[in-house]
């Protein structure tokens, strides 16, 4: 791509073409995007969540006594009977064992974007690597990744995690990577393949192989590029998975962490609120609002941003 | 198309022993090995330990062991459960098999022809309030966490409303009575809506042949009959209070299970609708002046059932998976709360066999898509 193609003087450095290129697709995609108003709902709610997230280290430096109000360990010395209801110290009350719900909600929705996040960059990667490789080279390389992947397809997630959570120590981090690792190698792989397929037999391809391009080269400059749109795509649909998943296991008290949107319904569970309907509707109802809240709009940006990548999808 | 299908069975074979040795790896790659529960007791000397390390074949080689693992998989021998002892893991599956297929084959086929006719719909109705509305709630109920969901609902219908009950998936004191168990209950229900579906496919299939005029509504007529035909025979039985009962303990987690899955359909059906509708022949068949429903369900939406229907296929495998959630939830005896429980009390070979086995399934119904596709989508068949 040189400066001429995009009606650039050529003075222009090729970092500042790419840029303003950049910046011209990411416009172009917006006004797409921007055109799903499902998908602009989405994004609301996920900003909300970001926000929540953002503001509970700040809350906690400033305004919330960290010996009450702390997620794991605070207790709330003012309330006679735990859990209290929603009061002006604790908008949604406290639980069972006298933690303030508000705060545990804020604190979980921080490490449910680290979770989801960090599974998505492990999808990103490992798919796009395993799709790009599998694509270029064909033959032995490309049928024995592909059988891997199908292998992976074929495993049931949740029965899957539940076996892993019980045969190793899962924590947070290692929940994210294994989560990664199954979207990324097994469906999304295979998705990102027939996509790099399709780049592979381009003209540029062949340009760039003639010009005297490394195998390495191509991959990383000339079709790994390309397919991170779709990749993009994937990974929004991989972080609603995660949390998902990270919720269910928890709510089976499967997985070694503290505090999490599933953790709390656990607790509410444990002490045995679970069918107190809307008498405890604090204990239940924030947290599983949430965990569906977020999981659907992630869902939600997900397939707005399909109907933006798969041109077949657009209106005409 | 036979070698086609040849192949592909090849593939999946190779597939599915790679899926075992995974498996297999899983089980070898954690600390230790079923003896090591006897190293904590002082009274067992190490030469009784040895023994039963023998007894488990522990003594052998890695590979040699996976051989063993193999060999006893395919005699159908998934090693003796440690929660049920000395009951074997193949009887425990088989025993909570049956519940699970009733449960989530019926709450499958009612999602899927719910999910089809609400994406039909917003498809058709593109960018209209209608969109919105059944989308946006569509994927919340699709992504909605399944525990919570369940509980609001068992508490809205069993507690406040009362009409059904709360979990489990019999009335013991109605049971004790008869002279039969469960199961034998499960399995003729199985039966009875395998014929009836059957039935009514052949129906459908002759009437299409055929090119009956209304068959829309012969059809609608044969599917009542069926149905009428089930009931009748199970009210003569003399089992049909016990038929009832499970119907009543089945109907919430029904409830839960489409409320929770039919967007996937809607979605599905609606992207293979809006694909479809960019066709020539749909673009013909307006300028033709046909009838909007007639280009709509005869036009579109029979080409766009192809992926529907695949899909339909893999979601009866996943089935016996996703219940893990819904089954805890309602105490319902089938495989997933067999996998959690045997997960929970570390009930190793449990919880791996069924594991496996719902692997097993999964390939079963990789191979009836296959087979399927080709035989919906002669464009497979002529590669």
């Amino acid at each position: 791509m040189t400066g001429e193609a995009v009606g650039l003087p050529l003075r222009a450095s090729r970092w500042q073409v790419r840029a303003r290129l950049l910046w011209r697709s990411w416009r172009e995609s917006w006004a797409l995007f921007s055109h799903n108003r499902v998908g602009l709902l989405g994004l609301g709610i996920i900003a909300l969540f970001g926000l929540m997230a953002l503001a509970h280290p700040v809350l906690i430096r400033t305004v919330w006594d960290p010996l009450i109000y702390d997620p794991v360990v605070g207790y709330s010395f003012d309330e006679v009977l735990q859990p209290a209801p929603p009061s002006a110290r604790h908008l949604l009350g406290t639980d069972p064992l006298g933690r303030d719900i508000l705060s545990q909600l804020m604190h979980s929705a921080r490490a449910e974007f680290a979770l989801g996040l960090m599974a998505a960059l492990v999808t990103v990667l490992v798919g796009t690597a395993i799709g790009a490789v599998s694509a270029y080279y064909g033959g032995l390389i490309d049928a024995l990744l592909m059988r891997m992947a199908d292998i992976i397809v074929m495993m049931p997630t949740v029965s899957l995690l539940i076996v892993l959570g019980v045969l190793f120590d899962l924590n947070m981090y290692s929940l994210a990577i294994v989560i990664g690792i199954i979207s990324g190698f097994g469906g999304t792989a295979i998705i990102i393949k027939s996509q790099a397929l399709s780049l592979k037999v381009k003209p540029y391809i062949e340009a760039a192989r003639v010009a005297g391009g490394s195998h390495r080269h191509i991959i990383l400059v000339h079709i790994v590029p390309n397919l991170l749109p779709l990749a993009f795509l994937y990974m929004m649909f991989t972080v609603t998975a995660a949390i998902f998943s990270e919720a269910v296991l928890s709510f089976f008290g499967i997985l070694n962490i503290r505090m999490s949107w599933g953790i709390m319904i656990h607790t509410a569970q444990n002490a045995g609120y679970l069918l107190g309907g809307t008498r405890y509707w604090w204990l239940l109802m924030p947290a599983g609002v949430s965990i569906t809240l977020l999981c659907g709009s992630f869902y939600l940006v997900g397939r707005a941003l399909d109907e933006v990548v798969n041109p077949r999808l657009r209106r005409r | 198309m036979v070698g086609y299908l040849l192949r592909r069975w090849a593939q999946m074979g190779v597939t599915f022993v790679a899926f075992l040795g995974l498996v297999f790896l899983l089980i070898q790659a954690q600390p230790g090995d079923y003896t090591q529960v006897y190293t904590l007791d002082p009274n067992i000397p190490p030469e009784s330990r040895r023994a039963i390390a023998a007894a488990f074949g522990l003594d052998r080689p890695v590979w040699q062991q996976f051989f063993v693992y193999l060999g006893n998989f395919f005699r159908g021998d998934l090693g003796v459960s440690f929660e049920h002892y000395p009951r074997s893991v193949m009887s425990v599956i088989m025993e909570r098999l049956p519940r699970t297929l009733i449960l989530f084959l019926t709450a499958t086929v009612i999602a899927f022809y719910l999910g089809f006719v609400l994406g039909k719909l917003i498809a058709w109705r593109r960018g209209r309030a209608v969109e919105y509305v059944f989308t946006i709630s569509g994927v919340y109920l699709y992504t909605v966490f399944t525990p919570w969901f369940a509980l609001v609902l068992m508490w809205l219908f069993a507690i406040k409303l009362d009409w059904l009950p709360v979990g489990k998936f019999i009335t013991p004191e109605l049971w004790v009575r008869s002279s039969v168990d469960s199961n034998y209950v499960f399995v003729r229900l199985l039966v009875t809506a395998a014929a009836g579906s059957a039935l009514f496919l052949a129906l459908a299939v002759l009437l299409s042949r055929l090119r009956v005029p209304r068959a829309g509504l012969v059809l609608a007529g044969a599917g009542a009959a069926s149905c009428g035909l089930a009931v009748l025979g199970w009210g003569l039985s003399g089992y049909g209070p016990l038929a009832l009962d499970i119907a009543e303990h089945i109907a919430l987690p029904i409830l839960v299970l489409t409320l929770i899955s039919f967007a996937g359909t809607m979605l599905l059906t609606r992207n293979s609708m809006l694909e479809t509708m960019r066709e020539d022949y749909v673009f013909a068949a307006r300028a033709r002046g046909l009838p909007d429903n007639m280009v709509r369900d005869r036009y579109v939406a029979r080409n766009a059932l192809l992926p529907v229907v695949t899909s339909f296929v893999f979601s009866l495998a996943f089935a016996i998976d996703g219940g893990v959630i819904t089954e805890t939830i309602f105490s319902w005896p089938g495989m997933g709360l067999t996998l959690l429980n045997a997960a929970v009390v570390e009930d190793i070979p449990l919880a791996v066999g069924a594991f496996v086995f719902t692997g097993v399934f999964v390939l079963v119904a990789h191979l009836v898509a296959d087979v399927l596709y080709a035989f919906l989508d002669p464009r497979i068949r002529y590669r």
